[in-house]
């Protein structure tokens, strides 16, 4: 089953470039210039994006590796016992906006400690797969345009991911 | 609001630091982290060239174009503001595909460029427009259909049925980028 759904997510980009190309024949346009003509804005993107990386790498890292972030997990206790989510999941709750190599890391732990098919295993792996790391995305995407201004982006990210915590651990525990 | 975090987690790690005597590690982070993200970003510089060659092919195949249009109705529920047929459309089409599909640095590509695309439909040039945020929040939210990476470790720590949890994955998924998008729509009118 793993091998199967790997091939499909393998083929898919492969998939993509295919359609252009064949497109691209079809419509006679010159693939080579043409690729390499854009290729050369990839340089400036990548230089543009550059000092909002090393911010925000900065700034995750010092939190992360200070041990703000489990003073952090500590202090939110009351009020993710209040809503009844498993106190071994809370670290990744917190950890999955912040950094997805971290997070990473965290469901290893679980699913190592706890079993790879026990609830908390179950929960944190769902919690994984359907959450995304949300102050990189936004620092990279803003600032390769240059935005300042981000208005409500950070606030619904942030209901959205809240709504991904609740729905991991409902969905497991209804499902499972 | 970015400022006000960014600044906060760094004065809070170093408060930390000191605190629990790890000063070492400030200037770990410094040296290493940092490095990370060069490395980073100029690893990403090749998908990135990549992936603009491709855009460019496609443009002047026309393929953008068609793709614009062919989707337009379903991208224009999401972002009103987008004109009709407009080339910001395939790239948020395309980097939704790539998303889908857990090609990450490819969707980081493609999502750029649609950023750039939507970036040229602003009338304020340093403030987020709505169809930007909106494009962010459903990025944000994760729209991957499966999760591999997820599924390995899974596997290594001797799941069963490493499998079982696509399904959770789908549905806990489903509701953050619903939940994303109703939330982006009411505080637009907020901000």
């Amino acid at each position: 089953m793993i091998n199967i759904l790997n091939f499909v997510s393998i083929s898919m980009i492969p998939a993509m470039i295919t359609l252009i190309f064949i497109h691209a024949l079809v419509k006679k346009v010159n693939i080579y210039e043409a690729f390499v003509e854009g290729a050369g804005e990839g340089f400036k993107t990548a230089i543009r994006i550059m000092p909002y990386l090393i911010a925000i790498f900065l700034a995750i890292g010092l939190f992360k590796d200070s041990g703000a972030l489990g003073l952090f997990t500590k202090i939110l206790s009351p009020i993710t016992n209040f809503f009844h989510i498993p106190s071994e999941i809370v670290p990744l709750a917190i950890m999955r906006p912040v950094s997805g190599s971290g997070a990473l890391g965290i469901v290893k732990d679980l699913l190592y400690t706890y079993g790879a098919d026990s609830f908390i295993g179950k929960v944190a792996s769902t919690m994984m797969g359907s959450a995304e790391t949300i102050f990189y995305t936004m620092a990279v995407y803003f600032g390769a345009i240059g935005i300042k201004n981000s208005r409500h982006t950070l606030l619904a990210a942030l209901i959205s991911h809240v709504a991904a915590v609740f729905a991991s651990i409902w969905v497991c525990s209804w499902l499972f | 609001m970015m400022n006000f975090i960014w600044v906060g987690m760094v004065i809070i790690g170093i408060g930390v630091a000191v605190f629990t005597q790890n000063t070492q590690i400030i200037n770990n982070v410094v040296i290493h982290n940092t490095q990370e993200a060069v490395t980073f970003a100029i690893g990403l510089t090749g998908i990135m060239a990549v992936w603009l060659g491709l855009m460019n092919v496609a443009k002047k195949s026309g393929l953008i174009k068609s793709i614009s249009k062919i989707m337009s109705p379903i991208i224009r529920l999401l972002f009103p503001e987008i004109p009709k047929n407009h080339p910001a459309i395939s790239a948020i089409v395309m980097n939704m595909v790539a998303n889908m599909f857990g090609a990450g640095n490819s969707a980081t590509a493609l999502g750029l460029k649609a950023m750039e695309e939507m970036q040229s439909l602003n009338h304020k040039k340093n403030t987020s427009t709505n169809a930007m945020s909106m494009f962010l929040v459903i990025n944000m939210s994760s729209v991957q259909l499966i999760p591999l990476s997820v599924l390995k470790i899974r596997a290594d720590a001797g799941s069963l049925n490493p499998t079982e949890i696509i399904a959770t994955c789908l549905i806990a998924t489903m509701i953050s980028t619903i939940v994303g998008i109703i939330a982006c729509k009411l505080l637009e009118r907020m901000y």
